[in-house]
């Protein structure tokens, strides 16, 4: 027991520490002291106090496993022969004869290697936002400690079969002594009784089965060896008419064009980094190029990839058609009109004037605005055709989602107003709610859908969707400001953004325990689907990064953290973790069922793994390289060193970003696979359908 | 309840909640804003050449790197003198009916704040070395080059403006650099970039977060040594004299056994720092870096410390107390400065 109260004082030696330094730095809010020894050290005891949970986890298998070799070396012969089943009970009684009893025991002890090494008592990071940070990151990994123990474990049980053999050899020549008379008989009645068997009939009958309500579906019969695990194929086609398939198709084929593309864009400028002169063309300048990669990717590729799920997921939730699928294809060009000829202005040299996700001047993104408000009318016409008593709570956020940015485009865009600060208070509000509420708000939407449909069954608590739903846009919409902390904007905005960015817990807390919840008891069928997958890495992020943005709206960690490339790895984590993941689990999900055609499994895995190590690698060095960037800002520091110090940071961005270009890449071809009307194997039991089919006619 | 099912109240609901939290956290207070504050007495328009380069500054998207906020709190202190008020932003509307405001505030600091950089950096020699290639002024820059800015002339008129570009830098062209008019504009923003200051009767908005002075055991003479002279050098002067100390030639002097460095005239040295210089026709003329960055006697001792004895260079160091006097003798001698 030794070692379990190392553990537990372990344990409770970084808690307190933790817990020490968050309740001493309320003390002295306007008092820094933090160097990177100190930023080290912490990192360092925290990954220790891990480690130490790990092993001393792995270690109490271990102990496991160690108990129940001991039970191995307690067989013997009595309560041996009192559980044998019938074959070995036959085998038994033939070759019984007796033989000197060996009973050897064969454990050697095994030594404690659980350390403790919390007894350095260095100062830690004392602000609850880093702290916060740190134990969200950590997430991930400690998913990934939990994996290495599942195969410790393993390794263990493999350790202790090899004990079992030869424990099974002493039993074997144990058994070999001759049985008595009185022995004898009570085995041959326990034989007797054992080979009692039941017919198979008593329960069913014996006519044969017939499934006379065609229930069973998706029989599998082939038995072949796989390279790659085998995925669940998509079930089959729902009542939607065809036009559906096509507009939906297309949608979703613009926006994999423009991820393509805007994240080409994306990769070159993150090169630019690392090789400031790699062009000196005006047009392809970083200044220029960095807001043609976040629109393109906002409005390309995200906008236009949520409308085209939205157009699927809408009449199916309200049991309907869609009001006009006319509506959707002018909505569809008129988006692919605003991205085009957004891109060409910019790298042309015309932007609006500065304000992040604004760079598109207000005629083009008016192009936008029409497809948006053809969008809604669209929806909310084929809501009020539904066939459904209840409005389905997809349907409550993609709607909402629409005419809130619909808002949102017009109080930042009328040409008429904001002058001086105004214009900072309204890009504050702009580009936070542009973000929260329609990217969240309609990707939350679209999981509402996804996720229980792909599982198989009802959404865990529909309340807790609701109140998610309204606490979202009361907590969100009023805190847009926290992105001008410390700036010339009022305090008590200032003040308002930070308190609602705590309360931003409520509908974070509401919506992921709602998913994970939906998720419990399904566990299983996450590693046979191949859209599953995409949706639970998106509910992760959506927990980390929301978490995470109420961390870093803190006053000290805004200090820390804001203008460094921080921001910039949040954004990221939020904009591909939650809503490129969804997207693609989404796509995934319903092209093949629309176009009855399966992308190929492996490249479906390997876009996945791409894209999820990618964003990794891409995320927590800058996150990192930022911190220590912001702390030699603090200390005076001259800027240019600290522009020094982010190199080695920049090249693991560059790194993480290649994946996840490439990963796009795959995405695109899984795409074209999934669409493509090209060289296609006859369905022989489709065929002779469609020939049964046109039979009557010509028979007429 | 009857909104679960009815599409209308629902949405209409969520509509009204999302337009009145909207009109109160957003709409009002920017208009609030936009008509309670003016501009600073003493504020200047931007010139002609000036406003045009702005024009530049915005279509080049310059903000995505720099910013145009000095926050009040302590790191920003080096990027002005004071924290920033809604006043300094007052007098900026509408760029054109189809462009917005441009307040150019920004949100990420790739490269240094640029509030204050017409105090900070206004020779314009600099300046346009900088835009033709940022890294033949300071090497580890990874701002992009603006070229384009510029064009190349075998036989420059007598108007034109001629960089003296580096030759590793021109890769082999030959021919004369010149500046653009529109790179002259930008430049001509750049020096405009100045904080108004603000009347006596106003006091400014503290630094919050002041960096805790580290305790020494024993004050006094170890206090001068607490003052990083090198750091000082990077900050404020490396990115015209260079780490090495070498200067650019035909731009900016070398400071490697410059007979000023290694002469005995303190008070020509500090008067240099504090207030510039433009005794040579050759070179750039030097910005008052010391006064505009309010340098106080340990850092200007730091400093000269610190080119007296670095690169080679080996002449006795200063201390403090003797620049403070020679501070104090210049400010009552020259207050026009």
């Amino acid at each position: 027991m030794n070692v379990k109260n190392k553990l537990k004082a372990s344990i409770l030696a970084v808690i307190l520490l933790l817990v020490n330094k968050f309740a001493t730095a309320q003390e002295h809010p306007n008092f820094i002291n933090l160097d990177g020894k100190d930023i080290r050290s912490s990192v360092l005891l925290f990954i220790i106090g891990c480690i130490c949970i790990i092993i001393a986890i792995a270690y109490m298998q271990f102990k496991h496993a160690k108990e129940i070799g001991k039970n191995i070396s307690a067989l013997n012969k009595k309560n041996v022969l009192k559980d044998l089943n019938i074959e070995q009970l036959k085998t038994y009684i033939n070759k019984s004869k007796s033989v000197g009893i060996i009973i050897l025991l064969l454990f050697s002890s095994l030594q404690s290697f659980a350390q403790t090494t919390t007894d350095k008592t260095k100062p830690l990071m004392s602000q609850p936002g880093i702290i916060i940070t740190v134990l969200l990151i950590a997430i991930p990994i400690l998913l990934a400690a939990w994996l290495i123990i599942a195969r410790a474990t393993k390794t263990v049980k493999k350790f202790n079969n090899i004990k079992r053999l030869k424990q099974a050899e002493i039993l074997a020549s144990e058994l070999r002594e001759e049985a008595n008379e009185e022995s004898n008989k009570a085995l041959k009645d326990r034989k007797t009784a054992l080979e009692y068997s039941l017919q198979n009939i008593e329960l069913g009958g014996s006519e044969n089965a017939t499934d006379d309500k065609g229930l069973i579906l998706n029989v599998g019969n082939t038995q072949e060896v796989h390279f790659t695990a085998v995925k669940r194929k998509a079930a089959p086609r729902p009542a939607l008419e065809p036009a559906i398939t096509k507009l939906v198709v297309w949608y979703l084929g613009c926006a994999a064009f423009w991820l393509v593309i805007g994240t080409g864009v994306g990769e070159y400028v993150g090169i630019k980094f690392i090789a400031p002169d790699v062009d000196q063309v005006s047009w392809l300048s970083f200044g220029r190029l960095r807001p043609v990669h976040t629109n393109m990717v906002f409005w390309g590729w995200a906008s236009l990839g949520m409308m085209g799920l939205g157009y699927y997921v809408v009449p199916m939730v309200s049991n309907t058609k869609l009001y006009s699928v006319k509506w959707g294809w002018i909505a569809l060009v008129l988006t692919n009109l605003q991205v085009t000829i957004g891109s060409i202005s910019l790298m042309a040299g015309i932007n609006n004037g500065g304000g992040e996700f604004r760079e598109y001047i207000w005629p083009i993104m008016a192009l936008l605005a029409v497809a948006l408000i053809l969008t809604v009318i669209n929806f909310i016409k084929t809501i009020a055709n539904r066939t459904t008593k209840e409005i389905y709570i997809s349907n409550w956020y993609i709607v909402s989602s629409l005419m809130f940015t619909i808002i949102i485009a017009l109080t930042a865009y009328l040409p008429f107003w904001q002058n001086g600060l105004g214009e900072t208070i309204v890009q504050g509000y702009y580009m936070h709610t542009g973000v929260g509420m329609w990217f969240t708000l309609f990707t939350l939407g679209l999981l509402y859908y996804f996720i229980p449909q792909q599982l198989n069954k009802p959404i865990y608590a529909y309340s807790l969707g609701i109140l998610a739903f309204w606490t979202q846009i009361l907590f969100y919409t009023i805190i847009g400001t926290h992105h001008f902390i410390f700036s010339s904007i009022p305090w008590w905005l200032q003040t308002v953004a930070i308190v609602g960015s705590v309360g931003m817990i409520i509908p974070v807390f509401a919506a992921t325990i709602n998913y994970v919840m939906t998720f419990k008891g399904q566990w299983g069928k996450v590693s046979n689907s191949y859209t599953l997958p995409f949706f639970l890495v998106a509910v992760v992020y959506y927990f980390i990064v929301s978490m995470q943005g109420t961390a870093e709206a803190f006053r000290f960690t805004n200090l820390l953290w804001h203008f460094t490339d921080f921001t910039v790895a949040h954004s990221h984590l939020g904009f591909y973790g939650i809503i490129s993941f969804a997207i693609w689990g989404g796509a995934y999900a319903i092209i093949p069922r629309l176009t009855r055609k399966e992308p190929p499994q492996h490249l479906v895995g390997a876009h996945f793994w791409l894209a999820f190590i990618g964003l990794i690698l891409y995320c927590f060095p800058l996150m990192f390289g930022a911190t220590l960037k912001g702390m030699m800002w603090m200390e005076g520091k001259p800027f240019i060193d600290s522009v020094v110090k982010m190199f080695d940071y920049w090249v693991w961005r560059a790194i993480g970003g290649s994946l996840m270009f490439f990963s796009h890449i795959l995405f695109f071809y899984n795409f074209y696979k999934m669409s493509s009307k090209t060289i296609e194997d006859v369905n022989v039991v489709d065929e002779a359908i469609n020939i049964l089919e046109q039979e009557p006619s010509t028979a007429k | 309840m009857n909104i679960f099912n009815n599409h209308t109240k629902l949405y209409t609901t969520a509509a009204i909640m999302y337009f009145v939290l909207t009109f109160f956290t957003a709409i009002k207070p920017a208009l609030d804003n936009q008509q309670n504050n003016g501009p600073l007495p003493g504020t200047k328009p931007l010139s002609g050449d000036a406003l045009a380069g702005k024009m530049v500054y915005i279509a080049e998207g310059c903000v995505a790197c720099h910013t145009q906020q000095v926050r009040n709190v302590d790191m920003d202190k080096m990027f002005g003198t004071r924290p920033g008020i809604p006043s300094d932003y007052a007098n900026i509307g509408r760029t054109s009916v189809w462009q917005n405001t441009a307040t150019l505030m920004g949100t990420e600091r790739t490269g240094p704040d640029l509030t204050d950089v017409g105090n900070r950096q206004p020779s314009k020699e600099w300046n346009l070395l900088h835009l033709y290639n940022p890294r033949s002024v300071v090497a580890q820059s990874i701002m992009p080059s603006y070229k384009w800015l510029f064009e190349i002339k075998e036989n420059p008129s007598k108007n034109d403006v001629i960089v003296n570009v580096p030759a590793e830098f021109m890769h082999g062209k030959t021919g004369k650099v010149v500046a653009t008019k529109k790179a002259l504009q930008l430049v001509a923003y750049l020096q405009s970039l100045k904080q108004t200051p603000l009347p006596e009767s106003i006091k400014p908005y503290e630094f919050l977060y002041k960096q805790e002075k580290k305790v020494t055991a024993n004050a006094g003479a170890s206090e001068e040594e607490t003052v990083d002279g090198k750091a000082l050098f990077t900050a404020n002067c490396q990115s015209c004299h260079q780490a090495n100390g070498e200067g650019l030639k035909g731009a900016f002097p070398s400071l490697k056994g410059s007979p000023i460095v290694l002469g005995d005239d303190l008070k020509l040295i500090v008067d240099i720092i504090m207030n510039g210089y433009d005794a040579r026709p050759e070179f750039a003329v030097m910005t008052p870096v010391g006064t505009s960055m309010n340098f106080d006697e340990k850092q200007v001792a730091a400093i000269i410390n610190y080119i007296k004895t670095s690169w080679g260079n080996d002449a006795k160091k200063t201390k403090a107390d003797e620049v403070k006097e020679i501070i104090e003798f210049i400010k009552t001698n020259n207050p026009a400065k």
